[in-house]
Formats: structure tokens, sequence, C-alpha cells
């Protein structure tokens, strides 16, 4: 059997390893973006110099040929699913057994007049960090950036470096709101005027580019006028399923493309994966779209035992995710809104002087921990998941908040300012009962994993 | 201000440099050591009279050694004829009364630091001051404005530095090979033409890369990730590498060659144990200097980092206190003095019969000493590897450690993290302990029966090889040379046997590992980049598994420079093997899939 995999970012290349461990079947990635899977999250550390390209590989380059995984650096024109046939743009053709489609996201431009100028970029792809470092090195000046979302705030790091003024135009009131509850979006906010002197335009929108005359970016004006002269846009308005280019044939596409609980398209032996994957059916509380590293890691691991007949169902479990705002970390674990839900109840703790911060969500009535939000502080995966999986008390996992610390050896714990803030809060009288470090995680889920026996 | 400390440190580093050049030097029959033979004083004052070279003052070093090469083989000529015409008088015997091949050789450094005359003779602490003051004033100057920057990873155009940014695997092997191959050569007439040991050392490196290439089948493997920017363009690491390279080159070879340096260190040498500077007393000043300076830059990068602020602190309290201070205050004492946290094999003479006889025959301390390091060898390294990893030694106490993580932290992204160079790295690291372990075997076999031949081999041989090629070439030459070459740690990593030992401990009975926090892992590759053990920190972690390494130092700048949060070092109670299992690689809600 040949499986052909479009596309060599986390997802395809996940399903591809998954399908080589567990099978001998001939495997094929395409891609015309790069000869190599590179993670994409790093291209910024590429860019600022503080890692070469070839350091965004995962795998030296024999990896793949040692595990008999064919790379072909190749853009695919049309798919002709009936024949099970893929035609490359130089003409050439494929035949395959299962396609797995893992084709991404490309930027999202909105239409805006003079998008397509010379000095408008997404960063999404090798390309774009290419042009980055190309018009960087032409003499940029100052650069504006719309759109306030993850790859905004990468893109305004990278310019820094260079000592290239940025102005960070943000629709919203406070930076990533739709996300961030309020306190935790000031922070951000503060911290990339404030500390890195980035020119945060809040509740500004782009109207239009202006060029040069010469095809050249000059200016870029917002909706109420203001202009901005720059030589580079960049576009980081968000990102949408790269699936212009299938919409000729009979597949079925919402906004990415259709797939079931089983990653199968409305093709039989036709499986899509990651970011380009739109879900029928999500699991309560998550988004039919999620374009995130971990999930098309897991959606390329879920793919690899479809394919091999052991039919699985996609469960991406307890969700998790990570960012990093400048010098500032940030991560989650389960459900954390922006705002409150019905039902839901938050406690907010955050230091007196550091940028350091951390809100738990738990269920009202049950009292069930929801969620972790932390800012500047890092928490373990494995113990936040178990508690969140087990629908600990909340006054419990206050209580043992220590077991989750994550932080090097000797930061501060804050768990015991953390409790005080709490009981202050609930009325409650908790005493941190826990304090950061390895073995007490151990006992910790040994007993956990004891006590239930649904868990592997 | 930070231009003003790089023109001064640049300006120190001239003189430093310089001032190698500015001395004179006059033969004279009374530079000879106090205590020598009054036949060959005569014989080399008169050779020099003969010769016209007496009280003839030469500008450079080259010339005075030749000059006095010249006086010496005249001498050494004289009295054998002497000798062949009347015999030895005085009832002598022949080696008495004839001058030995060696005896120059060893002499050579005392004499020219003696006939050594000048501006630096004349004022060494004015000259200390040009060099190492303005050197430590214009690297604070360059250092102590980056503490006003924010907290963060600081590793900002670190590839775009013609310093920083490493050489390709061609030019990297160019200089490894030439290298290589000139200790080699030089180590031929170290041994005074005993070609056996070099030739051995050559098969065993053509031995190591064939087990790498074939039996290991590495040959078609080519590192896609070797430090390998365009060319040789790191212009600056090059001129660094070569000045550090050149450095050692004089230090163990040729140490006539810097007696200024040796005379303007004098005055705080005898200021501190009461004797004369030798060059390893320059060398420990300089060593302690940078590890201090560099220090403080470490304070200033890693200040987001509490763990790299106590273990910098750290390496730099144990590098002035234990190896500099400690044994210069014990000299002063009168007794034995040691370095009382270097630990054999790293110190490889520990069980050389002068150090053995000298430990033994000065009374409770030297019982104790002699004890103490047993025991660190013995119980020290076992127990405390045990319940911290090998980190408590590599990068909290060494010196060599200690260099590496302050000198050599701007290079520590060019070690090489193919799968390749940790091929090399197990046979050649391994090779070493098993060379330490028989060359102290000899070498006491030597000290308990009296019998220095074993076999074919004779210890002194053995040992003295082991000296040149491992404790000078390999520690000094390519461990601290190339660092702008080939990263910061390619001694404690390819050759230090005492961090062989420490791993071995360490991967197989330790509560100390990297853990991986779950899945959060984005694979950005910052903690293999920056790994200077050339772990390929990311192939563990973003499958979830922790990590245990042999070769970890535990220096936590995976940890630090994760932009993530998904490393964190730790000393766990058990498991820690089954978590370094692969079958971890479980990201979906293990639920759903059973076990993989």
């Amino acid at each position: 059997m040949h499986i052909v995999i479009i596309g060599n970012g986390i997802a395809g290349i996940t399903a591809a390893r998954h399908l080589r461990k567990q099978s001998q079947h001939e495997i094929t990635i395409i891609s015309g973006e790069s000869d190599y899977h590179y993670s994409r999250p790093a291209l910024m550390y590429s860019y600022m110099g503080h890692m070469r390209k070839e350091d965004l590989k995962p795998y030296e380059d024999w990896f793949w040929e040692k595990n008999r995984i064919t790379l072909k650096t190749a853009w695919v024109e049309k798919i002709r699913f009936p024949e099970k046939r893929l035609e490359f743009v130089d003409g050439s053709i494929m035949n395959y057994d299962k396609l797995v489609l893992a084709v991404g996201s490309v930027t999202s431009y909105y239409g805006w007049p003079g998008q397509d100028l010379d000095g408008v970029h997404g960063m999404v792809n090798l390309q774009d960090i290419e042009a980055m470092e190309r018009h960087s090195e032409e003499g940029l000046k100052k650069a504006v950036i719309v759109g306030g979302g993850l790859i905004g705030i990468e893109m305004a790091e990278c310019f820094h470096t260079r000592n290239i003024p940025v102005s960070f135009l943000v629709r919203e009131e406070s930076y990533w709101n739709r996300v961030l509850p309020p306190e935790e979006s000031n922070m951000v906010t503060k911290h990339i005027q404030n500390k890195h002197g980035i020119d945060l335009r809040l509740q500004t929108e782009l109207a239009e580019i202006w060029g040069d005359g010469t095809g050249k970016v000059k200016l870029a004006v917002a909706k109420g006028g203001e202009k901005f002269q720059c030589e580079f846009v960049g576009i980081t308005a968000g990102v949408k399923p790269n699936i212009e280019w299938l919409s000729f044939s009979n597949l079925e596409l919402g906004r990415g493309i259709k797939v079931n609980d089983h990653l199968e398209t409305s093709i039989k032996d036709v499986y899509a994966i990651g970011d380009c994957a739109e879900l029928n059916d999500p699991q309560p509380g998550r988004r039919p779209i999620e374009a995130i590293w971990y999930t098309g890691r897991m959606m390329g691991e879920t793919v690899a035992y479809n394919i091999l007949g052991k039919p699985t169902p996609y469960r991406p479990g307890i969700f998790f995710n990570s960012a990093k705002f400048f010098d500032l970390e940030y991560q989650v674990y389960g459900s954390t809104p922006a705002t409150l839900p019905e039902g839901q109840s938050w406690f907010y703790w955050q230091h007196p002087t550091e940028e350091k911060a951390v809100r738990l969500y738990w269920d009202t009535s049950s009292k069930a921990v929801l969620g972790f939000h932390m800012m500047g502080i890092r928490y373990r995966h494995e113990v936040c998941e178990a508690w969140i999986a087990n629908k600990t008390h909340i006054n419990e996992v206050v209580e043992h908040l220590g077991l989750a610390n994550f932080d090097p050896e000797f930061y501060e714990e804050h768990e015991a300012e953390v409790v005080s803030a709490f009981n202050q809060q609930e009325g409650t009288s908790v005493k941190l009962a826990s304090k950061r470090g390895l073995s007490g995680v151990q006992r910790f889920l040994k007993k956990l994993t004891s006590k239930s026996t649904s868990r592997v | 201000m930070q231009w003003v400390g790089l023109g001064l440190f640049c300006v120190a580093l001239l003189l430093f440099t310089g001032m190698l050049g500015l001395e004179s030097y006059t033969i004279t029959p009374d530079v000879l050591p106090k205590g020598a033979n009054e036949h060959h004083q005569q014989a080399i004052a008169k050779a020099a009279t003969d010769l016209g070279f007496s009280g003839k003052t030469f500008s450079s070093p080259f010339a005075a050694v030749d000059g006095y090469k010249a006086v010496f083989a005249k001498a050494q000529t004289d009295l054998i004829s002497t000798y062949e015409a009347s015999g030895a008088p005085d009832g002598l015997g022949e080696w008495d009364f004839k001058l030995g091949d060696g005896y120059l050789k060893n002499q050579l450094f005392p004499i020219i630091r003696e006939s050594s005359t000048g501006s630096v003779s004349a004022n060494p602490w004015m000259w200390f001051g040009l060099t190492f003051g303005i050197g430590i004033l214009g690297g604070l100057l360059y250092i102590l404005p980056k503490f006003s920057a924010d907290p963060g990873i600081k590793n900002d155009h670190i590839y775009h530095s013609p310093l920083t940014r490493g050489l390709t695997l061609t030019w990297r092997s160019v200089f490894l090979g030439f290298t290589l191959i000139g200790v080699l050569a030089y180590g031929i007439s170290y041994m005074d033409g005993k070609w056996v040991w070099p030739a051995i050392t050559a098969g065993v490196a053509i031995l190591i890369t064939v087990l790498v290439f074939i039996v290991q089948k590495s040959a078609k493997n080519t590192p896609s990730r070797s430090a390998s920017p365009d060319m040789a363009s790191a212009t600056l690491g090059i001129l660094g590498g070569t000045y550090l390279i050149g450095f050692y080159l004089l230090l163990y070879w040729a140490p006539y060659l810097i007696t200024p340096w040796v005379i303007m260190c004098s005055p705080l040498s005898e200021f501190l144990s009461g004797n004369a500077a030798s060059q390893w007393f320059v060398y420990g000043t300089l060593y302690t200097t940078i590890v201090i300076v560099m220090g403080v830059r470490m304070w200033s990068k890693y200040q987001h980092n509490k763990y790299q602020l106590v273990r910098t602190s750290s390496v730099m309290f144990f590098q002035t206190g234990f190896a500099f201070l400690i044994p210069e205050l014990m000299s002063r004492l009168g007794g034995p003095s040691a370095d009382l946290k270097n630990i054999w094999p790293l110190d490889y003479d520990f069980f050389f019969d002068w150090n053995l006889n000298a430990l033994m025959s000065s009374g409770g301390f030297g019982i104790f000493l002699l004890g103490w390091g047993i025991a660190l060898i013995v119980i020290g390294v076992p127990v405390m590897t045990y319940f911290f990893g090998k980190r408590w030694y590599c990068s909290w106490v060494c010196g060599c450690g200690g260099l590496a993580e302050t000198m050599g932290d701007p290079y520590r992204q060019l070690s090489d993290k193919s799968l390749r160079s940790w091929k090399y790295e197990r046979f050649i690291i391994h090779g070493v302990l098993v060379s330490a372990i028989v060359m102290t075997a000899a070498v006491l076999y030597h000290f308990f029966t009296g019998n220095a031949q074993i076999w074919i081999f004779n210890a002194y041989d053995i040992r003295k090889w082991y000296g040149f090629l491992i404790g000078a070439g390999f520690a000094g030459v390519v461990g601290t040379g190339f660092y702008p070459l080939m990263g910061n740690r390619v001694w404690c990593r390819f050759g230090c046997p005492l961090a062989a030992y420490l791993g071995l401990v360490q991967r197989y009975k330790s509560k100390f590992r990297i853990t991986t926090n779950g899945s959060q892992c984005i694979s950005c590759g910052n903690c293999s980049t920056y790994c200077e053990m050339g772990i390929d920190v990311r192939w563990y972690a973003q499958r979830g598994q922790d990590i245990v390494r042999s070769s970890c130092v535990g220096c936590g700048v995976c940890s630090a420079v994760c932009p993530r949060g998904v490393l964190r070092l730790e000393n766990g109670d058990d498991d820690s093997q089954f978590r370094a299992d692969e079958t971890r690689a479980i990201h979906i809600s293990a639920d759903s899939v059973g076990i993989l």
C-alpha cells in the first residue's frame, strides 16, 4: 500500500512516523515549501539569529531514508480523486492508495487595497521568513504589523531584535482579549509597550496600503485615516485552512476540509489532518478548526491508526496550549475562557511587582477544577491534566498547588501567596500542603493511577 | 560605554600580547639556578666568554634561546673533552660532571626568566595593571550595562556574529586535523624520538573513525545539523581560536617564551604564597580572572534564571577559592598544596610517585589530603552523583567546567548535535577513561614494585605521553582552544575521564534527569542548539521522554532557553528509567488508543 501525505508540517510528519512505526507500507511525503520538515513555531528564531535554518529541523536529513520515508519536493497542482492520482505542477504524476491532506494554513488577507504590493507578508512559512530577512537586509526602516494574535507579536519581536521600529495595529481594545482574560491581556499589553517599546495601536484597523509607484510598500493607512510610513506590512490577522486549490474537486469543504471523527474526508481513502481539517463534530468545548501545533500532532497520531485499520476516534483530550510574548511565558491547561461562563468561578492571583499570574477555573456547583491559566509561571502538564480529568475539588487543588509548579530550581515558589489570596476570596482556610518537586509528583501520580482504573 | 569597554579590552589584549616582545635578555653566567654544580657553572661561563656571548644582550627570546643553546652545546663539548682527557675530578660520577641533554630543556625557562631585563622586570605591577587591570576594567564596562536590559533570553544575533557563528564541518575538520597532526608530530620530539606513542595514538584515532563510519554505519548519515554556516565566516571565532591555541602551545611547551607574563605576575605570587611565579601561576591568575569577569557576564545574561545565577556563583567561588587562593595559601604555610576539588582521573597525576611521596612525607595533613582525594573518588563521586547527577561537579565545582560555563558560554551553540558526533564521543571519552586507568595502574605498579618496565612498556613513558596528549594536548589546546570552533565543552564532552566516570553513574544510578513537561514541546530546537554537550534534547522532549544521558552536565541552559517551559532539571525518587522510555511518546488521550 502506498500512503501519500501532502504537507511536511508537524501533522503530516507525525502521521508518517506513526505509520512507519506500525507498518511496512510505502510512505511518501510531498512538500513544495521545504525539502525537509522543520519546526514552524521556530521560524522566528532563525530570523533573530538564535538558530540557523538547519537547527529548525527536528530530524537529521538521513533520518527519512533510514526509516524508508520518501520525501518529494514538489507542488501538487491537482488531485484526481477517482483515479487516486496526484498531478504535479511540473506535469509528473503519482498514484496513491491512501492520501493524507496535511496542507496547513495560509495567511488570511482581507482584500485590502494594496495587499499585493512588494513588502506585504504573513509569517507562516519559510518563504515569509526569507522575505522578512531580505527586506531587513535591504534597509527596512519601519514596519507595520496588522493583527494582534500570536504571530503578530512574534513578528514584532523579530523586527525588534534588528532595531526596526514597529507599529502594531490591533483591532481589539487590548491585546488578544478574545483569548486572554482582562488582567492577563493587560499584562501582555503593558509588557510589549513599556518593556519593549512597541508602538501598539489598539482599536486600530488597516484600511489600505499605498505603494511608492514602483510596486513597493510606502504607507499603511488605518481606518481612522492615520498614515504610517513603512516599507513592510506584516499581515498577522489570523490564518485560514489552505484549501483554495482544492475547490475544483468534489471534496467536501467548509472553512476547512470537512472530516468526521476518524479524520476521514468525504472521499474514501482520503484523510485530512492539522490546520486544514475542519471537524464535523468537535468535542464539547472545542472548536472545529484548531490551528495549533499540538492538535496537528495529535491528529497525525490518530490518523495513522485509522489508516492502518484500527478505527480510532480523534480525542484530543484535555486542552493545553502555550506561547511566549517577548519575555513573558504563557501556559494553559483545560478550559480557560477569556470571560467567565455561567456556572463557573475563577480566581486570579498576580504577583505585586513581577509579571507572574495564575488563574484557576472551577465549576461553581460541583467545585471541580476546570482550567489553569498561567503567565510567567510554569505548571506541570501531567499534574494539571490529572486534576482536571479527575474533577478534583478546587480546594484540594489549591492545597497541593505546589505539585503543579514546574519552574526551575531556586525559583521563588509563590504558592503560599496564591493560597492565602484564594482563602481571602473564597472565605476558605486551605493550607498549602505540597511543595514543588518531582518526588512528590511521582507519589501523587502513582496514587492517582492506582485509584482510577479507567485510565491506562 | 560598551564600546569604550570593548576598546579598553582590546588595548589590554594588545599590550598583553605585545609585551612578550618587549624584554631584552642578557646572558650572564650567574643566571644559572642556585645550587647548580660548580663545574657546570664554570664550563658555561667559559663557553659564554669563548663565544663572546658573556654579557651580551639579545632583544628577542628566540635569539636568547639560540644563544643559550650555543653556550650549552659548547659547554657540553668542553666538559666531554675534559672528561675524556682527565676523567671527572673530586670523584664525581660521569653524569654529575657532564652536561646531560635534558639539562638545558629543564633549565631554559628559569634561565630566560632570570636573564630578562627591561620595562616589565622593572615595573611588574604597572604591566599587571596595564594588562589585567585594563582588561578587567574594559570587560566590566562592556558587561555591566547589560544588567539594565530586561531579564529574558539573550540569544539575539548569535548566528549573525562572526565571533560566535561557528565553522562548517569541512573547516572544522581542517582545523582539527591540522591540530591533531601537529600535536602528534611535536609529540615525537617531546617523547625524544619514541614515535611509537604518537603512532599508537594515530592508530587509535583511525580505529575509532573506522568504528564510527563503518561498523556503526555513519558514513552515509552525513550530519545535517553540524554547526555549519557559510564557509569560514566565523572570522573572529577563527582568530580567537587560533589565539587560544597559540596561548596553550606556549604555556605547555615553550614557557620560556612567555617569561614577561611570569615576571609581571611574580609580585602577586610572592604576596600570596611567598614564592616567585611560575607559568602555572600566570595561567591560574588569568583563568580565575576570566572566570570571574565572564561569570559577571553570565549573571547579566541569565538574569531571568535563578538556577544560572546560583550555579555561576558556585563555579566562580570554587575557582577563586579552591583552585586559586587555597593552594597558594597552603604553600605559604609550608605544607603540601592541593586543589581540594580536583578528582582523579581528571587530576591524572594524583597517584604519581612524586605526589604520593610528597603527601605521605608531610605528616598528618598530607595523609589527610591523600585520604580526601581517595574518598572523593570512591565515595564522593558515586554518592553525590546518585543524589544530584554529575552536575554537582561538572557545572557547579569543576574548574574546566567553570571556564566552559563562563568564558565558553558565547560558544555553547557550536557543539555538534549530530548522531555521528555522539558516536565519536562515546568511543573517545570512554577510551580516555580506560587509558587513564591503565596509565595510573602502570604508575602504581611502578610505585609499589619499583619496577618501571611492564612487558614492552615503560611506566614513565606511559605517564609522560598521557600527560602530553591528554593532560596538555586534549584538555588545553583542543579543549579550550577550540571553544570558538567546536563549542565550549570539547574536553568535557569528548575527553574528560572524570566526566566519563560521573556519566556512567548518572546514566545507570542517579535520581537526576531532565523532565519534559507533558506534551508542551514545539520542537523549536533551542534546547538542542544551546546544549553545550551536543545532546539533541529536542529528540526526547518532542516525544515527552525524560532525558537521562550520561553526558548531561546539568547546566540548565536548555530549560532556561525553552520558550514553552518544557524542561526542568530534577532529582526524583524513582522510575527515571521508565520515564525515559520511548513508549511515553503518546500525545493523544491514552483512553482512546490503548497502549501504543
